[in-house]
């Protein structure tokens, strides 16, 4: 056994230009970024994304410290996207996820988390169900703590992934037009994408049945339409949002079907969009749903490219919030 | 025993009294009320300028938490709690556990508040067996017990049909229906007000017509059947606008609005604490111009009472996401402050109306002694420093929780002493050995 000397985050010091630095030790929402800052990250996922396309993806950078996966939600991708990214900065990982852990036997979020803490991890990543669980726990915490997803809330790393897969196709984020189609109401891809994008000088457009727009959307910045013709008209970007079935039992749609016919991405209506349009979906997909499969598998499809962007974006995020030289990286 | 209250602005819009009097309180009862009153005999308690002597604060909804939820409040806490918020009397809900709908229940809290001996206690009764919107609780023995109104606060009283009997019921008993105003579908699973806050939080939305069409569907009943329907914890702009057409139409309507929502809007759950669990509550915070529409309601005379929806949890239950998180905050201490800072002092009430507000009206309403200083009436009386500069710090508040979201708040005005019966049962800290 090594005696512990891990050195806490928030002692790293901070004496950094904002351009080379995040500000927050924390990664709760897009709503606490900069443009500075989410330049930084993106540019910071190039260095990393190389690295994964390199035979041994790993590189030493977060080598001794400990980083716990905390998913109160059932999540495949967003979880295993962070566990590779983790595993590839050689930080020592484990995951909990809900049907093993301490919550169901009563525990508070806090108390669950506090008993993690006292073995000296130096990150939490959590996915929870409930909007503001991570800034709960920002408040009694000492490790840093990076949002997977809060309830309806935000969904950052998702909206850095999709941001820095649009960069990869257009080249830039500001003065494109990009569609976010769905369920608008109960998505925190949504909010975290509407809040990066115009950050960034993109015109967001948000496109759903009237049921499911979130009141005052037109304060994030979006330009909301129900209008699916009007949302992808000219558009560079089409993005859609997960549809999920249990939406009927709140009478938002009157099924699934009906929501194809009237908001699905078909092949015609993505002609409408701009001849170089990319088509992006935050998965998991309902084929059939909120997407005709003809578009998912098309040649404007980035689908899966998220998917890989992902790591290299998560990789980008635990590198910059644990502070590490740039040297660390090229060894 | 006599106490003599010297050299008072006594300020008693029951009797059209408004001046610097004394007042002269002989084995618990106001024996005269008159300048330069002798103070030969008497404990003279040196009234200090720019304090009013006013009759006993009268709050018409608390949640004492017993029996059953003692670990959040007993009566002997809360009451403790009311006198040091200069309240007199206390109208304790009937959502206990078990719920209040039955006279043992009511015995027995009025036993408990016998055993404080501060606040008088005016329990609360259930409309129905339960809360549960089913069958109709004995009414004429609650009464009877002491019950002075009757709620299935929490939620609303379920069905219109129950609604209308228990108007008719109650009207023959001669008392009122309080009711907790929300459509139960459209409020669904919402712990926000609708609007952008709550977007931006990603918190599910309650909008305010689940309460102002509750407010409608009453105010129409109370039409119906003649009885006297009272709106607790109002909060909606629309609300308003229903209970001002019912009062119009001559239908027998009164509401309530708590301190918080003539405060405090939506917009601080994003700050300064994002998700602070302590502005949770039912209904909700809710936007400006609603807030501004309680202020109006509250100025025009449109609003009866100001009421403190006093919900005490403990700390635990608040520390939770806040979707969890339990509705409500304590408010016995804080409301005299924040009538002061946020009505009086901003000219929005005059002292007059502000009386009337947490004192007069309650007690006619509800048909309470007090609201008033008569000669030959007990003497519950409060004494306010409206120019106090009170720091609220929730650490020290007497109720045995301190959920409030006024941590750290300075507000001008506060309470000096509270006397209940001719007995001074607080004096405030600040003034301690300074007054008698």
């Amino acid at each position: 056994m090594t005696t512990k000397t891990i050195e806490r985050v928030d002692q790293i010091p901070t004496e950094r230009t904002p351009a080379t630095r995040l500000r927050s030790r924390h990664l709760l929402g897009i709503a606490g970024l900069d443009a500075d800052e989410i330049t930084l990250i993106l540019d910071t996922t190039v260095a990393m994304k190389e690295i994964g396309g390199r035979a041994i993806k790993k590189v030493p950078t977060l080598r001794g410290r400990t980083v716990v996966n905390l998913f109160f939600e059932p999540s495949t991708r967003t979880r295993t996207s962070f566990e590779i990214a983790e595993k590839r900065l050689s930080a020592d990982t484990l995951s909990i996820a809900t049907a093993t852990s301490s919550v169901t036997k009563g525990e508070t979020l806090i108390d669950t988390v506090q008993n993690i803490e006292a073995m000296s991890p130096d990150m939490i990543v959590m996915r929870h169900a409930s909007s503001g669980a991570p800034e709960l726990l920002a408040r009694v915490c000492q490790s840093t703590i990076i949002n997977a997803g809060d309830g309806m809330h935000e969904h950052p790393t998702q909206a850095l992934l999709d941001a820095f897969t649009i960069r990869e196709h257009k080249g830039r984020l500001a003065g494109l037009k990009v569609a976010i189609v769905g369920d608008l109401m109960h998505s925190r891809v949504l909010r975290s994408n509407v809040l990066l994008l115009k950050t960034m000088g993109a015109d967001v457009w948000a496109c759903g049945p009237a049921t499911l727009m979130p009141k005052g959307i037109e304060r994030f910045g979006a330009r909301p339409t129900t209008s699916i013709d009007e949302a992808v008209e000219g558009a560079d970007v089409v993005m859609l949002l997960r549809i999920q079935h249990e939406r009927m039992h709140g009478h938002f749609i009157p099924s699934v079907r009906e929501y194809f016919t009237l908001f699905g991405m078909t092949e015609e209506r993505v002609r409408r969009a701009k001849s170089d349009v990319i088509v992006m979906h935050p998965g998991p997909m309902n084929r059939g749903v909120e997407i005709d499969s003809e578009v998912a598998d098309g040649p404007y499809s980035v689908i899966l490219e998220q998917v890989s962007n992902g790591v290299a974006v998560r990789m980008a995020v635990l590198y910059l919030l644990a502070g590490r030289e740039e040297e660390s990286l090229s060894a | 025993m006599k106490l003599l209250l010297k050299n008072g602005r006594v300020v008693d819009p029951a009797n059209g009294r408004d001046g610097e009097f004394d007042v002269l309180v002989e084995d618990g009862i106001v024996a005269r009320i008159d300048k330069n009153l002798p103070a030969e005999g008497a404990e003279v308690f040196e009234v200090q300028p720019g304090w009013l002597v006013v009759p006993g604060l009268i709050d018409a909804h608390v949640h004492l938490r017993e029996p059953g939820q003692e670990h959040k409040e007993t009566v002997a806490t809360g009451v403790r709690s009311a006198v040091a918020g200069g309240f007199t009397a206390v109208a304790c809900m009937p959502n206990t556990d078990p719920v209040n709908d039955h006279a043992g229940i009511t015995q027995f809290i009025l036993k408990k508040a016998a055993e404080a001996k501060l606040s008088r206690v005016y329990p609360i009764g259930a409309v129905s067996l339960g809360s549960k919107g089913d069958q109709l609780a004995e009414l004429g023995e609650q009464k009877a017990a002491g019950c002075i109104a009757f709620t299935d606060d929490g939620r609303p009283v379920a069905t219109a049909l129950l609604m209308r009997r228990a108007l008719e019921y109650a009207g023959m008993l001669g008392v009122p229906i309080i009711d907790h105003c929300e459509d139960p579908s459209l409020k669904g699973d919402g712990v926000a007000h609708e609007g952008y806050h709550a977007s931006a939080l990603g918190l599910r939305g309650i909008p305010g017509m689940a309460e102002s069409l509750m407010v409608e569907r009453d105010v129409s009943l109370a039409e119906l059947t003649n009885g006297h329907v009272h709106i607790a914890h109002m909060s909606a702009r629309q609300s308003l606008r229903a209970v001002r057409a019912g009062k119009e139409r001559g239908v027998q309507v009164t509401c309530e609005v708590a301190p918080h929502h003539f405060t405090l809007t939506d917009e601080a759950l994003e700050a300064p604490i994002k998700y602070d669990t302590n502005l949770k509550m039912n209904p909700p915070l809710r936007e400006a111009a609603d807030r501004d529409a309680m202020i109006d309601g509250i100025a025009d005379g449109s609003v009866d009472l100001i009421a403190t929806d006093h919900a005490p949890h403990h700390a635990d239950e608040k520390v939770l996401e806040f979707d969890r998180a339990p509705f409500g905050i304590v408010g016995l201490e804080t409301a005299v402050p924040l009538v002061c800072d946020k009505l009086l002092h901003t000219g929005k009430i005059t002292v007059k109306r502000m009386i009337e507000l947490l004192t007069v009206n309650p007690a006619r309403i509800f048909k309470l002694q007090g609201g008033s200083l008569s000669v030959g009436a007990p003497a519950d009386i409060t004494i306010l420093a409206p120019d106090l500069q009170t720091t609220v710090k929730t650490a020290a508040l007497l109720s045995k929780s301190k959920n409030s979201p006024f941590d750290g708040w300075e507000l001008r005005g506060g309470v000096a002493a509270t006397i209940i019966d001719g007995r001074v049962v607080y004096t405030n800290p600040v003034f301690a050995g300074q007054s008698r």
